[in-house]
């Protein structure tokens, strides 16, 4: 366990050197979530039949996605390309440790430590800053104690999750080598069936059902819905169990792929 | 040579300089098309599920989108100079600029005619041209030269914006996020009709960057509807004017920035 607490603590201090950039993100994202706020609103003054989301609770939505959107797996790594690249990754073999721990290391460091940075004055401006300006009702609500414990559960499987679909990315860089085709396709997929584009439960009665069995729910759908309390009861469990589920199918998915890959690899004299 | 031809020269030079990546330049336009193709499935479930928006249409708030999809995309082609300039200032690229006998401003405009641009100007045209047949709009021949005049007006206000911009970057010699409030923050504000937000957000995009006055107003003339703010019918057909005006105060305070620059002597 001390090789893979060294290496996520490494990319962890590499990346919090970068404080100035994620704070001037900030008040782009809290600009960016104001006018998405606002056109849920003109959305929800004009229904005709109640919506299957509270408006308060697509604010809360709203806010989340804000505060967490750099833990989603958007792209692969790009020192991990290189290494791939440059055949670096060999040396990676010689290390007395498993290379997918390694790689899910790394994946898990590159996550969270920008995660932090920007969703923890995400939240201080979203709870507290927005009801002192006078927009009380766009604030981020704080969550039931029962949601709370729920959404922590939650958050960790997404965490896993994210990091599960990002090694696997990372492993098919070993066959394409640019990842840029795939890194189109998973940032379309993710933005589309995760909620970031709009919360799944506004998308059309009949995608329902589809929506909520893509590994993609649980990346930001489920949940943001266990915060807000749109999930509750039984059904947290239910979704924890489709989270993990996920995981574990794509770990051993991953694991078995990059047994595939390290068979390809050739290594190069001099 | 006069500016014009020159300007030709550099844009068609840096077209042929990607061309020479033709399969790179077609999966990067293809990707871009997925992508903002995605963004407008958010808004049509949202009306799938809604129904409208305070009284707007689907097919109206194409119209919006569109227009300000397809005046981003072709501003984010031509003005790829500006917004990479802070990259310029550090490396000290900017001194060889300053020792043409040429404008800066031609000079960076003619830096790169980004072909990647495409996917979105495509889905931005897509989107128009279903506006164009689905939102019942009554065409006239001054109704298709203010649409034209709004999107190349809009060009201006971006462009204007860019320029911003690259001019902070005298200063602070490393490019703002906080740009793109403007920009990006732009686009996706006006993507839906002025007057379901907040006064404060309208009259920021009114008065202080006037990108209502090249998507929102012209939109309301070419729809021919009532305005929800009572703005007067004859301000909707001269709003684009706003965007040469807007370009032009913003080149001025590029000259000021340009007798500022010292150089990083990197």
């Amino acid at each position: 366990m001390t090789p893979y607490l060294a290496i996520v603590g490494a990319r962890f201090r590499m990346l919090l050197q970068y404080r100035a950039a994620a704070l001037a993100g900030l008040g782009t994202q809290v600009f960016f979530g104001l006018v998405l706020i606002m056109v849920y609103e003109a959305f929800y003054r004009s229904a005709r039949v109640v919506p299957p989301i509270a408006f308060g609770q697509i604010v809360s939505y709203v806010w989340l996605g804000q505060a967490l959107f750099a833990m989603l797996p958007w792209n692969t790594d790009r020192e991990w390309r290189s290494m791939v690249r440059s055949g670096a990754i060999v040396y990676e073999l010689c290390r007395p440790v498993d290379l997918y721990g390694f790689a899910f290391a790394r994946e898990l460091a590159r996550r969270t430590a920008p995660t932090l940075l920007r969703a923890a004055p995400m939240v201080v401006v979203a709870t507290l800053v927005l009801p002192a300006i006078g927009l009380p009702e766009w604030r981020l609500v704080a969550p039931q104690p029962a949601a709370a414990i729920g959404f922590a559960a939650s958050f960790a499987c997404t965490l896993l999750l994210a990091c599960t679909i990002g090694v696997l990315v990372n492993i098919t860089v070993i066959w394409t080598l640019s990842g840029a085709g795939i890194t189109t396709l998973l940032t379309t997929a993710v933005t589309l069936f995760s909620g970031m584009l709009i919360p799944l439960p506004l998308f059309p009665d009949w995608a329902q059902r589809a929506l909520a069995w893509s590994p993609f729910a649980g990346l930001v759908d489920l949940p943001f819905r266990i915060y807000t309390g749109h999930i509750a009861g039984a059904d947290v469990a239910l979704a924890l169990a489709r989270q993990l589920g996920w995981t574990l199918v794509l770990v051993a998915f991953g694991r078995w792929l990059l047994g595939r890959g390290l068979r390809r690899v050739v290594v190069q004299g001099g | 040579m006069n500016a014009w031809r020159l300007y030709r020269r550099y844009a068609a030079a840096s077209m042929r300089g990607q061309l020479q990546y033709r399969a790179s330049i077609v999966m990067a336009t293809f990707a871009t098309l997925l992508q903002t193709g995605i963004e407008f499935i958010g808004v049509w479930a949202l009306f799938d599920r809604f129904g409208q928006v305070a009284g707007w249409t689907l097919p109206e708030v194409a119209l919006f989108y569109g227009m300000i999809s397809v005046t981003w995309s072709l501003c984010d082609a031509i003005g790829r100079g500006f917004d990479a300039f802070d990259g310029m200032v550090r490396g000290g690229d900017f001194d060889r600029l300053l020792l043409r006998p040429r404008s800066t401003v031609l000079q960076l405009l003619g830096h790169e005619f980004t072909l990647r641009r495409a996917g979105r100007l495509l889905q931005g045209a897509v989107v128009l041209g279903y506006a164009i047949t689905a939102a019942g709009i009554a065409w006239t021949v001054p109704r298709v030269l203010l649409l034209v005049a709004a999107i190349a007006s809009g060009v201006c206000v971006f462009l204007g914006l860019l320029v911003l911009q690259a001019t902070s970057a005298f200063w602070t010699t490393e490019a703002l996020e906080v740009w793109n409030v403007f920009t990006y923050g732009g686009v996706t504000m006006s993507q839906y009709p002025l007057a379901i937000y907040r006064p404060w957000l309208r009259q920021l995009f009114t008065y202080v960057i006037p990108l209502a006055c090249v998507c929102y107003l012209p939109g309301l003339a070419i729809l021919d509807r009532i305005d929800p703010l009572g703005v007067p019918e004859v301000a909707r057909w001269l709003a684009p004017a706003a965007g040469p005006v807007f370009l032009a105060l913003c080149l001025c305070v590029w000259r000021i920035g340009v007798r500022h620059y010292q150089s990083t002597g990197s």
